[in-house]
């Protein structure tokens, strides 16, 4: 569905991704993983049109990706920090973007109602807590029914109530064909969620491929270990501890951001 | 609708929910309306007007603008994860800038003038020229402030960027012109002085509603130089094509820019 081959992107003298190459299958959950840094928001963005790459090809469903917008008609986007206009309020955002659409019938509006959101509609947008403003943004992402779903780091910010209707939201989207490109440091979560996963370390794909591929290829049974052992592996000079656990130096550890 | 005319209409509303265009109009609707009461006919009242317009909307144009630009980054990262081309959105953003910003001026000095009226024919054609001028000057200087919005990143830095140019065109501009005029004051700067008139869009606009006034006799020869060329169809024909020119260079740059801008 989506075709990434050999992405450049620097920020001034920082390479943030070096050659990178990736598929994304149709109707499947990719969880992108890997340390901070690494370029997982970069590439993200970069899907999006946000951030214009600086070598390399995007292949969306046979179309080549240059200055495309119409593609984005089906793509839906929750960034890692919602960012919305200061003074419109959550109804208006809905509307503007709605009618930027077309005003489409066929809306998804079950995250709508499932967040309880109603109280907040006509507050503006600055005067929402964090955690409001991504539950707006989750609603925006699923509204359009988007083939694909791009979501970055989305359960970031939740209270736990929202972010299981979030996760089963995502699964029963999963199992209508949807695809799904998301980012976690959670990794229970992406466990929960991701049938492949991409990992990412310093701007290239170290690996991807299923996450039964990825646990039969490190031995470990749990998802968490088995990046961890990547990441080890990655980084060469620390090798597997004599009591049988992957070391994992600090400065790697996936954990999960504030 | 087409999702240019939306991007306009989205980008209006906000700016007239932001309350600043409203002050702009009724700070020149009272200013204009003072001049009338106080200064006594519509011959006074334009000259004092011409100065206003030529220092204070290209301050406001570029300021504002600038400002606006920063604070509608979430807007324009919003707009860019939906179906909206850049150029669309671009285009979108600049007109429904310069837009409201030259109607707050129109109305606002426009008004005084359909209820007073003027006195001479000849006032006519100056109150057109300074409208005119107004316009372009808001036009010019809306596209100077999104060429410094792509072109910063940082908030702060771009507001000074934006005052330091103002500041240039406006005031250092004519102090370098005089300094080079009483450097070379030994041989004839007419032609020069032209093309240097030229090169500053604040400077064109004034030399031009000089000329409506009958004022420029005053100026001496330079005056009758002046009149001569600006008087005649090429100096029209180049006044305008470099007005017009100081609107399309910052536009097409900034363009480029945020065709390949990162967000």
């Amino acid at each position: 569905m989506i075709d990434i081959i050999g992405i450049e992107k620097s920020f001034g003298r920082l390479r943030v991704l070096r050659g990178l190459d990736l598929r994304i299958e149709r109707g499947t959950v990719t969880a992108v993983v890997g340390p901070n840094a690494s370029g997982k928001t970069t590439l993200i963005k970069t899907i999006l049109g946000l951030i214009k790459p600086d070598g390399g090809r995007i292949v969306f469903d046979d179309e080549q990706l240059n200055g495309s917008w119409h593609y984005r008609e089906r793509i839906g986007y929750m960034p890692q920090l919602a960012r919305f206009p200061d003074n419109l309020s959550a109804r208006e955002v809905l509307a503007m973007l709605k009618d930027l659409r077309g005003n489409p019938d066929d809306l998804d509006e079950e995250l709508l109602t499932a967040f309880d959101l109603d109280a907040e509609l006509g507050k503006p947008l600055r005067t929402l807590s964090g955690g409001t403003r991504q539950k707006i943004s989750a609603v925006v992402a699923f509204l359009f029914r988007p083939d694909v779903l791009i979501l970055d780091e989305p359960t970031a910010g939740l209270d736990p109530v929202a972010s299981s209707l979030l996760k089963d939201k995502i699964l029963r989207e999963r199992d209508a064909g949807t695809t799904f490109i998301l980012t976690s440091h959670i990794m229970s979560e992406i466990e929960e969620l991701a049938d492949h996963i991409a990992f990412l370390l310093d701007g290239t794909v170290r690996f991807a491929g299923s996450t039964t591929t990825i646990k039969a290829t490190t031995g470990q049974p749990r998802l968490e270990r088995a990046i961890a052992q990547l990441l080890t592996m990655e980084k060469g000079t620390l090798g597997p501890s004599t009591n049988g656990h992957a070391k994992t130096p600090e400065r790697f550890l996936p954990v999960a951001e504030p | 609708m087409q999702t240019s005319a939306k991007v306009i209409k989205y980008e209006l509303s906000d700016v007239i929910r932001n309350k600043w265009i409203v002050l702009y109009a009724l700070f020149f609707l009272v200013v204009t309306e003072v001049l009338f009461r106080f200064g006594g006919g519509s011959a006074r009242a334009l000259l004092s007007l011409s100065n206003m317009v030529l220092i204070l909307i290209p301050l406001i144009s570029i300021v504002f603008g600038t400002m606006y630009l920063y604070n509608a980054r979430a807007f324009v990262e919003l707009l860019l994860t939906q179906p909206v081309d850049r150029k669309t959105l671009f285009g979108g953003l600049y007109t429904g800038l310069a837009l409201p910003l030259s109607a707050g001026f129109l109305a606002g000095a426009g008004l005084p003038f359909v209820f007073h009226g003027v006195e001479a024919a000849s006032h006519a054609t100056t109150l057109m020229t300074l409208l005119l001028s107004g316009v372009l000057l808001t036009s010019i200087f809306v596209a100077l402030a999104f060429l410094i919005a792509v072109t910063f990143e940082d908030k702060v830095r771009g507001l000074g960027v934006a005052i330091l140019l103002w500041l240039f065109f406006a005031v250092l501009y004519d102090g370098l012109v005089l300094l080079l005029i009483s450097a070379f004051a030994d041989y004839p700067l007419e032609q020069p002085m032209i093309a240097l008139m030229l090169l500053n869009p604040i400077d064109l606009a004034r030399v031009l509603l000089l000329l409506t006034f009958d004022v420029s006799a005053l100026m001496g020869y330079t005056g009758a130089v002046f009149e001569q060329f600006f008087g005649s169809p090429l100096g029209v024909g180049l006044s305008t094509g470099a007005l017009l020119l100081w609107i399309a260079a910052p536009l097409t740059w900034g363009w480029r820019l945020f065709r390949k801008k990162d967000f």
